[in-house]
């Protein structure tokens, strides 16, 4: 996992898929960078996850709420089409910002 | 019901097993030709129905995690994810979206994702003896 900070903006660059058995270690990877950046925005990128169930919904609502609290936005950005269908069911675009893949 | 094929696995609940067994059914549903988006759907439900057998159902022990699947008539494949854990005491609370007992790092959304993604969902469950999740999806024809 790719992860590329410039001052204000972190980039998470998510791969692979996004299940039960795969959200806990990327949680901590993602906490993990957070907690050392402290990002007033962070950005998942999505273009390399190939699968997501309702564990990667958790995940994203996770990460917002911890945001939250330190008043920084989340973008979720290059969204492919399957991964895009299921955060649009959870209503994650009324939490952050999302941008669909090409 | 005409069934015109069937496979059935178990496997224990470890979450490894997780993608194990979307992809399984996923190479079972390949022969109804359906669409990219119809098999991520499938796969999506899969996942969301043996991840609860891991999660809730055998909550602090391995159990035993029963699939099967049937291709029946009009290109309907049929699903059946069983297990013997601990049962739900009010299934159709379990099924509100957003409800969950699992904490904060879970959406409470596996059933509504379960029934926007596939054509029909039955869950039938006893506290104590286990659940039973039974979903079809007509794979459309081209
Ligand atoms: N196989 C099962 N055995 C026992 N309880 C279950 C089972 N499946 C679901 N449940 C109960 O139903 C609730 C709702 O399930 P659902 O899949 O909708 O949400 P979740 O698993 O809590 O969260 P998410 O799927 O979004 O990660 C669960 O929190 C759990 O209490
Ligand atoms: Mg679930």
């Amino acid at each position: 996992m790719k992860i590329n900070s410039t001052g204000e903006v972190l980039t998470v660059y998510l791969e692979g898929e996004i299940d039960h058995h795969s959200a806990k270690s990327i949680r901590e990877e993602i906490d993990t960078a957070v907690e050392f950046n402290m990002p007033s925005l962070l950005i998942l990128d999505f273009s390399g996850v190939t699968f997501m169930d309702s564990s990667g919904i958790g995940l994203v609502m996770g990460r917002f709420k911890t945001l939250q609290k330190s008043g920084a936005k989340l973008n979720l950005s290059n969204l492919p089409p399957n991964i895009y269908k299921v955060m649009k069911l959870a209503g994650i675009d009324r939490l952050a910002n999302i941008d669909k893949g090409a | 019901m005409k069934q015109i094929n069937k496979f059935s696995m178990s496997i224990p609940s470890k979450s490894a097993n997780e993608a194990f067994a979307r992809v399984t059914v996923a190479a079972f549903a390949a022969q109804l030709d359906p669409t990219l988006e119809e098999i991520s759907d499938i796969k999506t439900a899969v996942s969301e129905a043996v991840t609860n057998c891991i999660v809730h159902a055998y909550p602090d022990s391995i159990g035993t995690i029963y699939i099967t699947g049937e291709i029946i008539e009009d290109n309907v494949v049929k699903l059946k994810i069983r297990d013997r854990g601990c049962g739900i005491e009010n299934v159709k609370q379990a099924m509100e979206p957003l409800f969950t007992t699992g904490g904060t790092e879970r959406a409470g959304l596996g059933f509504a994702v379960m029934q926007s993604f596939m054509d029909y969902v039955r869950v039938s469950s006893k506290k104590g003896k286990g659940t039973s999740v039974i979903l079809k999806k007509k794979i459309s024809d081209k």
